[in-house]
């Protein structure tokens, strides 16, 4: 297939549709290299729009990594708004990347990064326009589709679709992938796609789905899932990067030409989590908890600023108060950015009076808009269920003094729906909120306080305790949301500082659908595709009547429902679709904690107390690595002003 | 780069008569206030190289006194009409010249509204009867290619060449049978005789002037 740009044949249509510059390519750090110097060839893809998919991390560490070898290119692409897919489709230009604006069918990979599974559509969509066949068997001299992000922990709903999934860490595996598809290439592709895809499957990490049977119980549940190719493993397991040091990725984080969601530039601090919040999937998924040292944050936002000018940095991570140094971390940073024009934040928080004052100090320049905290279960009882340790005299503490401090404006984020939860768990919301801003009022001696309660309705993931539980029927979610809603506006004192955000319950259940999906949901999400399903997880977009639609016409044939998969508990012995992935989580703690969850047990952190044998370290090898580390950040010879960037060599902190 | 002052500081930069999007351009003005002293064609390098291909900096002179916004008030264009012959365009012209007012309909985020296509338009002619602008055309466009030359004052809302087309359209029935390509070539202030001068004309006179005395704070570039 021919390499040639598309753009000659794109850029007439560009003028006729929104936001065309999400389509142009040429960021500054983007990277466009010689399409005949390299060996192997990657397509990255983001399956969301320009403006959402361009921060993603994930890609941005995977399109350096790929691009730094010598003997291998990565190119971007994104989803396509409907308006021009529907020009493309009529002027036959297919998927192309936005870096040399060449066909995605004509690369070796194409690897799409799922952080959400709202974006299996998109990936039907880009199949389709790319003119690679939707079914992986289909295939021939077609790119090898590998999925990866944190979806790919259970690729089932869409193993018709992919040829490859990838479980865990990308950054060495993804450099493996390219060796083995270099090396079959070299040697003449022996046994053709099967050959390539064999060799694939040897690599630690990667899953081949086609080279695994499932078999059904007359009931519809699973009975088994089986190798049917010699030499593939049995269980495929994740892959862990263990010194995140040695992977300071993104170096030269991209600058978007269009507006996107996180105007900012991140910098990860530490990878995984074991605070144990029984909710959430990336939490069980990324563990252990390996930090990466202050010096080479310090080193990562010095470069990373110098390289791209942004004006905000995210200290990155999935609870950034938690790393050993962050006090020295954000004193140090604060101390070197002070009277620049360089904000800092940390987009995750905990609830104590502690993050209260890091965000003080990172917000030392002046601007204090908003603080955000997740105490995400409206009762104690119930943030015991779920392992969040919050106290609601902790809490209320917590806001205070953030209102205390100069901030006037509060975010507090729940979930509706949690495991056995009832009204009165969620009217504790409006209770907590209401004394908040009362608590706050008489601190400050102020009436200006405001609290924003944001609420959405918890999905069941694989991987997590909660991987047993029925989710919550979107009705009674809803029915909850509005008691709460009116509840927050019963006192109408109080309740006109409190600002209620919540979204319908019905995206919930779809996206519980392809969580906890497996093979046969595969039709469902073609169905929906092909009666028009795309950007499922823009509101204006999703259709639940579409998506119900698809799983009555599909699913009856085998005895299951859009309720079976979502709203059903599983028992201990189900065969889950995923059970044939090691995330490294020993399935028998997996069922404890869940048992523990029903009576109110919590668990606690293993980063500060003994092992409590989850069951990562040993089955992966790995371990905890966390500071302190002692080090402090030396300050820096202030950055440049902003014409002469290019011509100062970066300097590395400390 | 200079900040703004107050509680949420702003770069300093202000786009004068941005082109609209899906046009091409090869005049394009914008002022950036700077921190400090920097030399404007090192100012220009740093700024070429953090932009994409196809965007560049021509050409950064340290801005004397007066605003750039007082310099510009009408643009040159070019409007390359693929598969239209200059006869077809000549006689639509003649209408559109005819007359005084011509409402059409643009799309925008808050619907439909509409505009006078003709008020803003000082003069519109082929290229080919415009002594000294005749232009080749791009050697992808089929024959025969139609180039027109238009000059409109800057106005509110402002008329883009596509309004123009519609206007051809409008009194001539004019449609094109595949896109336009439409190039601003020169932004300026308008003189008696309809010839845009040189917005950064004054800066130049003035920065060579001040050679010997201290210099203004604020760098100009096109």
């Amino acid at each position: 297939m021919s390499a040639e740009s598309l753009f000659p044949r794109l850029e007439p249509l560009l003028p006729l549709v929104s936001k065309p510059i999400q389509y142009v390519g040429g960021e500054l750090n983007s990277t466009l290299k010689e399409w005949d110097a390299a060996a192997v060839r990657w397509a990255l893809m983001y399956p969301d729009a320009y403006e959402v998919g361009l921060p993603n991390q994930g890609l941005q560490i995977l399109y350096e990594v790929i691009n730094e070898r010598p003997d291998a290119l990565a190119e971007r692409t994104y989803s396509v708004w409907p308006d021009l897919e529907s020009l493309m489709r009529e002027h036959g230009v297919g998927q192309f990347t936005v870096d040399g604006h060449r066909p995605v069918a004509a690369f070796d990979l194409f690897g799409v990064s799922f952080a959400t599974e709202l974006g299996y559509t998109n990936l039907l969509t880009a199949l389709d326009l790319a003119g690679i066949p939707l079914d992986a068997i289909d295939r021939n001299d077609h790119p090898i589709v590998v999925a990866g992000g944190h979806a790919a922990f259970n690729p089932e709903p869409i193993a018709d679709f992919i040829d490859v999934a990838v479980l865990g860490d990308g950054e060495q595996v993804v450099g493996e992938i390219t060796d083995v598809v270099r090396d079959h290439k070299a040697a003449g592709s022996p046994g053709g796609r099967r050959g390539l895809l064999l060799r694939l499957a040897g690599v630690p990490g990667v899953y081949v789905p086609r080279f695994y049977d499932v078999d059904y119980l007359p009931d519809g549940r699973i009975r088994r899932v089986t190798p049917n190719t010699a030499g593939v493993p049995f269980r495929v397991t994740k892959r862990t990067v263990s010194d995140l040091d040695e992977w300071p990725y993104p170096k030269q984080p991209l600058v978007p030409l269009a507006e996107t969601v996180h105007e900012r530039m991140s910098v990860e601090i530490f990878r995984g989590c074991t605070r144990g919040c029984r909710f959430c999937q990336a939490g069980m998924i990324t563990r252990p908890v390996r930090e990466r040292s202050i010096t080479a944050i310090g080193a990562m936002v010095d470069a990373g600023l110098r390289r791209t000018g942004f004006e905000e940095v995210g200290l990155l991570s999935l609870s950034s108060a938690d790393h050993s140094e962050i006090g020295a971390i954000a004193h140090g940073l604060a101390d070197r950015y002070e009277g620049t024009h360089i904000g800092l934040s940390l987009p995750s928080t905990r609830v104590d009076a502690f993050n209260v004052e890091l965000a003080g100090e990172l917000s030392r320049n002046g601007r204090r808009s908003g603080l955000t905290f997740a105490p995400e279960g409206g009762s104690e009882r119930l943030r015991k269920v779920i392992n969040k340790m919050v106290s609601k005299e902790d809490l209320i503490r917590t806001v205070c003094t953030a209102y205390e401090h100069g901030w006037r404006q509060v975010k507090l984020y729940f979930m509706c729906g949690l495991p056995t939860e009832t009204d009165e768990d969620v009217l504790e919301i409006a209770q907590l909120a209401h004394e908040v801003i009362a608590a706050g009022r008489a601190a400050t001696g102020h009436k200006d306080v405001r609290c924003t309660v944001s609420i959405g309705a918890f999905v069941p993931k694989p991987h997590t305790p909660f991987q047993w539980a029925g989710q919550c029927d979107w009705r009674t979610v809803d029915a909850r949301l509005r008691l709460l809603r009116d509840a927050v506006n019963a006192d109408r004192r109080l309740g006109r500082s409190v600002g209620v955000r919540y979204h319908d319950g019905r995206p919930a259940i779809i996206e519980g659908l392809l969580s906890r999906g497996d093979r046969r949901v595969g039709a469902v999400i073609r169905a929906v595709w092909s009666a028009g399903g795309r950007f499922d997880g823009w509101s204006e977009h999703f259709s639940y009547a579409r998506w119900e639609a698809a799983c009555v016409a599909v699913l009856p044939e085998h005895g299951v429902s859009l309720d079976w998969y979502t709203t059903r508990e599983r028992d201990e012995h189900e065969v889950l679709p995923w059970d044939h992935l090691d995330s490294g989580l020993d399935r028998e703690w997996l069922w404890a904690d869940w048992r523990d969850a029903l009576t109110g047990v919590e668990v606690e952190d293993c980063r500060w107390t003994p092992c409590f044998d989850c069951g990562v370290c040993p089955g992966l090898g790995s371990e905890i690595q966390i500071g302190p580390t002692g080090r402090t950040l030396l300050p820096l010879i202030p950055l440049p002003a902003a014409g002469s960037a290019r011509q100062v060599p970066t300097r590395s902190a400390s | 780069m200079a900040y703004s002052a107050g509680f949420t500081p702003h770069p300093k930069i202000s786009y004068v008569g941005a082109a609209p999007t899906g046009v091409a351009s090869e005049a394009e003005y914008l002022e950036i206030g700077v921190a400090e002293r920097v030399e404007p064609d090192r100012l220009r390098d740093a700024l070429d190289a953090a932009l994409p291909a196809g965007l560049d900096i021509v050409e950064c002179v340290e801005a004397g006194p007066g605003g750039l916004a007082e310099r510009i008030d009408a643009s040159r264009w070019q409007v390359e009409l693929p598969g239209v012959t200059p006869e077809a365009v000549r006689a639509a012209l003649t209408r559109f010249l005819a007359e005084d007012r011509i409402e059409v309909e643009r799309l925008t985020k808050d619907g439909r509204r509409s505009l006078d296509a003709r008020g803003a338009v000082v003069s519109a002619q082929l290229s080919a009867d415009v002594p000294g602008a005749g232009r080749v055309p791009s050697p992808s466009l089929s024959d025969p290619c139609a180039i027109l030359d238009v000059v409109v004052r800057q106005a509110t809302p402002a008329v883009r060449p596509d309004d123009v087309l519609a206007a051809l359209r409008a009194v001539a029935d004019l449609v094109p049978p595949s896109p336009p390509r439409a190039t601003r070539l020169a932004q300026g202030l308008l003189d008696g005789t309809g010839r845009l001068a040189d917005p950064l004309g004054p800066d130049r006179r003035a920065a060579l002037a001040a050679r010997e005395s201290a210099p203004g704070p604020l760098g100009a570039l096109a």
